[in-house]
């Protein structure tokens, strides 16, 4: 459906040299999927979604949509944005503040000379502010509307000319807490029922995670790691993507070997041997950093009987935090701090001995920085 | 728990201990309640009173209303101010509004260039650019028409400046620069995602301009239309030098004409001079509410923020072309006859003869002039002085205004902007009538011209004080409080080095303001108290064309060289607009 093929954006600036916003950035969204765009502030996600639009000028690159290519600079073809039919809710949403809910829904269809009468207009508009739960304020002014309702207006507008693209801008990110979550829900199951293929920025990985079909993570203008939410969770590509997403531990270590199969390998780390899981072949001798997510380090009171028997350790409980549903232990081993999160129903209190146990497939070797732009990994 | 709670506590040392600044914003309150109020009191007195001479006091009388309102000839003074207000403010918000447009949103060549070129006017005194029109298109002398005549060789007046059209022309382009600011902040200021998601909805670029562009900017041009046309009810150069000639008149060039006709109805003028300000009181009112109302509408978002310019196409060079000829109407032509003018020993046509007698004489025999070089010093020390004084009344009043909980600062406020509904002839006759009542040796000497400068251009340094004042956190200031200065210190070492730049620009500005002022001072100046405008207006009254325009010319180099310095100055200072 949406194939970006090498991507560079740049902003001129009137000092220095241009700002290399979008690097590179090339992905594949197929119809009706939800597509979001992860990464930190800074590191590019609105300027490549503005470039899809057609709101910034590419450098170079290849954007393709439903088999028509509205940007190629090698072919030189670069349709204007208000050709494009793209939908797009705007960060501050952009809802017209000198006109009503219902005018600000009907302005895209009657602007588009397509021959709706306005009796179709008005049946198109009635349909998608009742998509979005709107329809008891159609003659309300814009301006008098609750945030959640602006974020809501603007999704409608930006639906009722059935785009083949809705394009969104961290719609969520002006909304206080509980609202955004709800909006959540909303926003997936309006997606899902009417099927449109969607591109999401956020720099919110919770939110990511909760929406998407799939995710890219982008750092620095490029795109680090592209997969489905499982994928990007469980097996990070490097360093970056691990900590920007949840928390970890990470290990220094050294590859011994490959342990039995193919992506199973034996490090030595600073707490001893371990077997870890790598997506790409390691040579033995090779300097590696493992991360393991603290709710995949098991811990128990007594040692671990029957299970796993691999990669199996003790050590002293250096900190406990209760936090209700789980608790936080810190646990020492000679001189590295492990973190894990486990059931508040164990016991064990701080200086006292736990034992530790983590699944090979738990332990991922990351990569030294690169990207994984281009070779998704799918977990499921 | 009983007893003092601790913000009782932690006020109690303020209320035992004499604390300094109560003197510094005491004065300061006075200053600005004298200022602002005790003339205008004197103006509506003197409009109820007969004037009292050597041998009558003033009586009470009624008969100054009686004589305006009874009159059909108010009637038609209504009409012509309203037609000629009307018809300028529509004229300069027009330009401004599709200059500004231009400059903003579109990717028209040259930009930065048509900013200047927008601005630049603004230092022109108003009555340099009056004159000069006067010799483009005065039916007799105007180039305009001799050359059209020469070329159709016909005796047909083309253009004819001394008309009610002629006079909304001139103060309409004048004024056009003012109406360029206000739109083009009032277009910035906008957030671009509301034409981007018009533009994402398919409209097309005429579509956006008309259904979004200019609906959102519906608030701010409304209250623009009231500025301008405030600006030209108040105007005076305009309705003196080409409206009184033929009779046509407006409330301005009446209250100069009782007050200088013979003999001289100062009640009468004062009479008018209410009328006037009732007029221009109801404008601002409107202005302000509208200004309130229409920040609903001013919706920046931080994140996000890119100002964005459309393809227009081939559009671009019309747009172009629309900058070079609005630059060659409101720069190049007043500014090049005036150059002609001078440079001839009598007034005449450009042709060759004429060319043959290129003399500088003109420059000299203004240099001679008594009273010039004593103008240009008044006018030095009257500019400095009053932007220097203002800037630093303001900074206090402002800080009175946002910083404080003291009862009653809205008022201060109010009184501090208030002079902004005063014509500049109705607060020079209300100085006048004032000081000549009050005694006090002030009248006829440099300090009443003074006096009337800073109360007319306060609210101007409140704007600029105001603005910067918004953009200091309050946190800054606490913190130095909490390190143990004191107010004073406080005020003098942290508030006003972060309100530098802001005041900065705000003394610039009132300088060439002061410079150009002419409405005020011509009634308040006496013999070796001109100012240049003075001079200028002199000159013009004696008939000699040519001095005036060398003066003239002299005048814009050294007031377009100060904004050069000024912009290259404040650039060091981190500040974006003069
Ligand atoms: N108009 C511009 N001119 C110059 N540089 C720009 C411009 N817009 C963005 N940039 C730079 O490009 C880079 C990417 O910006 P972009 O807005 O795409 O980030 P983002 O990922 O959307 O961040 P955020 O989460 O804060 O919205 C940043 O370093 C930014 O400073
Ligand atoms: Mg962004």
């Amino acid at each position: 459906m949406l194939s970006v093929r090498s991507l560079n954006t740049e902003y001129k600036t009137k000092s220095g040299p241009a700002v290399r916003a979008a690097q590179d950035v090339a992905f594949e969204v197929p119809p009706g999927k939800f597509f979001t765009l992860l990464g930190p502030s800074g590191c590019g996600k609105t300027t490549t979604l503005r470039s899809i639009a057609g709101l910034e000028r590419p450098t170079s690159g290849e954007i393709e949509v439903g088999g028509r290519l509205v940007y190629s600079s090698s072919k030189n073809v670069f349709v204007p944005l208000n050709r494009r039919n793209f939908g797009m809710v705007f960060q501050s949403y952009a809802i017209w503040p000198h006109m009503s809910v219902y005018q600000n829904a009907a302005f895209p269809l009657e602007v588009r000379k397509r021959g709706l009468s306005p009796a179709q207009i008005k049946d198109k508009v009635a349909t998608v502010l009742k998509a979005v739960a709107l329809d008891h304020l159609t003659d309300r002014e814009a301006t008098k509307l609750s945030g959640g309702q602006q974020q809501r207006l603007a999704l409608a507008r930006a639906l009722v000319m059935e785009p083949e693209l809705l394009l969104l801008d961290e719609p969520l990110s002006n909304l206080d807490a509980k609202l955004r979550e709800r909006m959540r829900f909303e926003l997936k199951r309006i997606q899902r029922e009417l099927g449109v293929t969607t591109i999401y920025v956020t720099h919110d990985q919770a939110e990511a995670l909760a929406l998407s079909h799939e995710i890219a993570v982008m750092n620095e203008g490029r795109i680090v790691q592209i997969g489905s939410p499982r994928a990007i969770y469980d097996r990070p590509y490097s360093r970056f993507v691990a900590e920007f997403i949840g928390n970890s531990n990470f290990i220094d270590g050294t590859v011994l070997g490959a342990e039995n199969g193919t992506s199973h390998w034996r490090i030595r780390g600073a707490m001893g041997d371990l077997v870890a899981i790598s997506d790409t072949p390691l040579k033995a001798g090779q300097n590696v950093t493992l991360s393991i997510r603290p709710e995949n380090v098991e811990l128990a009171d007594d040692a671990f009987s029957g299970g796993g028997t691999l990669n199996l350790f003790s050590g002293k409980v250096d900190q406990r935090i209760f936090l209700g549903d789980y608790a936080d232990f810190q646990i020492r081993l000679g001189n590295i701090l492990m973190m894990s999160r486990a059931h508040p129903a164990l016991r064990a209190s701080v200086d006292e001995t736990i034992h530790m146990r983590m699944s090979p497939d738990s332990c991922v070797v990351l990569h030294e920085g690169g990207t994984a732009a281009t070779k998704p990994y799918t977990a499921d | 728990m009983t007893g003092i709670s601790s913000a009782e506590l932690a006020r109690l040392p303020e209320r035992s201990l004499f604390d300094p600044k109560w003197i510094v914003l005491g004065t300061v309150v006075a200053i600005v309640a004298w200022l602002a109020l005790v003339p205008l009191i004197f103006l509506f007195w003197q409009s109820f009173f007969t004037p009292a001479t050597a041998d009558n006091p003033a009586v009470f009388t009624l008969g100054n209303y009686a004589e305006v309102y009874g009159s059909a000839r108010t009637l038609q003074l209504f009409f012509n101010s309203a037609t000629y207000a009307l018809g300028s403010a529509l004229l300069a918000l027009t330009l401004g509004t599709l200059l500004a447009w231009i400059c903003e949103r579109t990717n028209t060549p040259g930009k930065p260039l048509f900013y200047a070129l927008s601005v630049v006017p603004i230092v022109i005194p108003g009555i340099l650019f009056v004159t000069a029109w006067i010799m483009l298109a005065s039916p007799q002398i105007g180039i305009i028409n001799l050359v059209l005549q020469r070329v159709f060789n016909t005796d047909y007046v083309f253009v004819d400046i001394y008309t009610l059209t002629g006079m909304m022309w001139v103060d309409g382009i004048q004024h056009a620069p003012l109406a360029f600011l206000l739109m083009s902040a009032s277009l910035r200021s906008m957030d671009p995602a509301l034409e981007e998601s018009a533009l994402m909805s398919g409209a097309s670029m005429w579509q956006i301009a008309w259904r979004i562009t200019l609906r959102l900017a519906l608030p701010a041009a409304s209250a623009a239309f009231l500025i301008l046309f405030v600006r030209s009810v108040e105007s005076f150069e305009t309705p003196a030098l080409i409206g009184l000639p033929v009779g046509i008149e407006v409330f301005t060039s009446s209250i100069y004409e009782a007050l200088h006709g013979y003999p001289s109805d100062i009640g009468l003028g004062a009479t008018y001079a209410v009328t006037l300000l009732a007029i221009t009181s109801v404008g601002i009112y409107w202005q302000s509410r509208l200004s309130q109302q229409g920040s609903k509408y001013a919706t920046v978002t931080g994140k996000g923020f890119r100002p964005r310019v459309m393809d227009i196409g081939r559009w671009r060079w019309a747009a172009f072309g629309f900058f070079i000829l609005y630059g060659i109407l409101v720069i190049g032509l007043p500014f090049l006859i005036l150059l002609w003018s001078s440079l001839q020993r009598f007034y005449s046509v450009p042709s060759w003869e004429a060319l043959q007698n290129v003399s500088l004489d003109s420059y000299a025999r203004v240099l001679e002039f008594p009273s010039v070089g004593t103008a240009v010093w008044n006018s030095f020390l009257l500019a400095t002085g009053s932007a220097t004084i203002i800037m630093l009344l303001s900074s206090i009043v402002c800080w009175i205004v946002l910083r404080t909980k003291i009862p009653g600062r809205w008022l201060l406020d109010n009184m501090a902007s208030m002079p902004l509904v005063m014509p500049g002839l109705v607060l020079g006759l209300a100085v006048m009538i004032c000081y000549l009542a009050l005694g006090g040796g002030i009248y006829g000497t440099i300090w009443i011209l003074l006096l009337a400068y800073v109360t007319r251009f306060m609210p101007y340094g409140m704007r600029f004080s105001t603005t910067s004042m918004l953009q200091i956190h309050k946190e800054l200031e606490e913190s130095a409080q909490l390190s143990g200065a004191s107010w004073l210190t406080t005020f003098y070492r942290v508030v006003l080095p972060l309100l530098k730049p802001g005041l900065i620009a705000g003394w610039i500005y009132i300088v060439i303001v002061s410079i150009r002022e002419l409405s005020s001072s011509i009634l308040l100046y006496s013999p070796g108290t001109e100012v240049v405008s003075i001079v200028l207006w002199e000159l013009w009254q004696n008939g000699q064309y040519t001095q005036l325009s060398a003066f003239g010319v002299m005048l814009i180099c050294a007031l377009f060289v100060f904004v050069i310095i000024a912009h290259l100055i404040s650039k060091r200072f981190g500040i974006k607009e003069v």
